[in-house]
């Protein structure tokens, strides 16, 4: 699993990176975090705020920075997803 | 707001039994009364405003800008409106920009977005109406306005454009999606999230609120209130322009600023020094500049600041004048 959250580097951007690591330690899931500075390619996500979450190339939080416990649930969600599709 | 005058009456004669007429019993009074206003306010103001925000997207205010806009003149009044309650962290001024330029949202209206959403900062907004009633509160939101909407004006109308990083206008596609699509959340999970943002921000700036109003407290009744009106009062005719040049590189959370300002007022420096202050300080921040030259060059940059420092300055003289 691929996880990248883009952001300018502001202090929400790196609350969002240390969430994120929690929810990933809490839930063992193996995971690469990325983060993404660069605002080229920022801007292909298509988003307007910052700081955004994305999980295999999919946005799923934007312009917020939700709580460890949230962001597991949504990469749970997602990984079920995926079960499904496949 | 009496209610909060009968709380500390009630905490400070009857629960604390301090005597009535020295100093400490009223600092301790206006303390209790200060604190227990400011975070009632707090905390339903930024709700009301987190729960419209709610509705009010980027890509919302984007499509809105876009094809309600065809007249100039109301395409600039609608994003100064839209300013004042959408959120702004200044890491989002760059992707904000260019998704505005892509979808084909004139400069000068952009910039008037961009100027009006952080010099009008909801919790400054809270503070000024507590501490010193409506009036003030209002003249606060009015000359942000007047500033993003006439700093659009001029930026627009000077056509720089050249002046933007090539790479913004390469992306310009007709294809930007302007339906936006409804995103479906509840009036639960829209309360929800207004609330828990609400918390956080108040846990976040709270320190900062009571460390100001215990300060101005602690100088209740004691304060020599000529000093600091000597150095910055009505009759330093520079007071304003200093307040402005130390209030740029000061950019921190606005909400910190605040109290400092409200401390500021008390002790006689004059409406207008401090409101140029505290517009100075959350307006013009260096971090977002510093991101904003990614998307746009220099002679802009300047352009932009420039407008932006001159406009706060003035204003501030203005209001000196207006209310002495």
């Amino acid at each position: 699993m691929i996880i990248k959250i883009l952001g300018t580097g502001c202090t929400n951007c790196n609350r969002l990176y240390d969430n994120t690591k929690k929810a990933i330690e809490m839930g063992q899931i193996p995971a690469t975090i990325y983060k993404v500075e660069d605002v080229k390619e920022i801007m292909k996500y298509k988003v307007m705020t910052t700081p955004v979450l994305v999980v295999d190339e999919k946005v799923v939080f934007k312009g917020k920075v939700p709580s460890p416990e949230d962001i597991l649930k949504t990469i749970f969600n997602e990984m079920l997803n995926k079960d499904k599709d496949s | 707001m009496q209610i909060f005058t009968w709380f500390a009456d009630y905490v400070v004669y009857n629960f604390l039994h301090l005597e009535k007429g020295h100093h400490l019993t009223n600092a301790v009074h206006f303390f209790i009364e200060d604190t227990s206003k400011i975070f009632f306010l707090l905390l339903v103001i930024i709700f009301i405003i987190t729960y419209i925000r709610s509705y009010l997207t980027p890509e919302k205010v984007r499509s809105l800008l876009v094809k309600k806009g065809k007249n100039i003149y109301f395409a600039h009044l609608l994003a100064d409106l839209v300013g004042i309650i959408t959120p702004f962290c200044s890491c989002s001024a760059v992707p904000l920009f260019i998704g505005f330029v892509e979808a084909g949202v004139p400069l000068g209206v952009t910039f008037t977005y961009l100027i009006a959403a952080p010099t009008v900062n909801e919790v400054a907004l809270v503070l000024l109406y507590g501490l010193f009633g409506w009036e003030i509160a209002a003249i606060y939101i009015l000359s942000g306005e007047v500033i993003a909407f006439f700093g659009g004006i001029i930026i627009g109308a000077l056509k720089l454009e050249k002046y933007v990083e090539g790479y913004v206008y390469e992306n310009v596609s007709t294809d930007i999606d302007l339906e936006v699509e409804e995103i479906k959340i509840t009036f639960k999970e829209r309360v929800k999230e207004a609330f828990e943002y609400t918390i956080n921000l108040i846990k976040k700036i709270g320190i900062w609120v009571i460390i100001g109003i215990g300060m101005a407290s602690g100088m209740h009744g004691w304060a020599p209130t000529g000093f600091l009106a000597q150095i910055a009062g009505p009759n330093n005719p520079f007071a304003v322009l200093v307040a402005v040049l130390i209030g740029i590189p000061l950019y921190s959370n606005a909400a910190g600023m605040i109290p400092v300002v409200s401390e500021l007022i008390r002790l006689g420096v004059p409406i207008g020094t401090a409101l140029a202050f505290m517009m100075s300080v959350t307006a013009v921040s260096l971090p977002e500049t510093i991101l904003l030259r990614q998307v746009i060059k220099p002679p802009l940059l300047a352009i932009f600041l420039g407008i932006v420092t001159v406009s706060i300055i003035f204003t501030g003289y203005l209001f000196n004048f207006l209310i002495p």
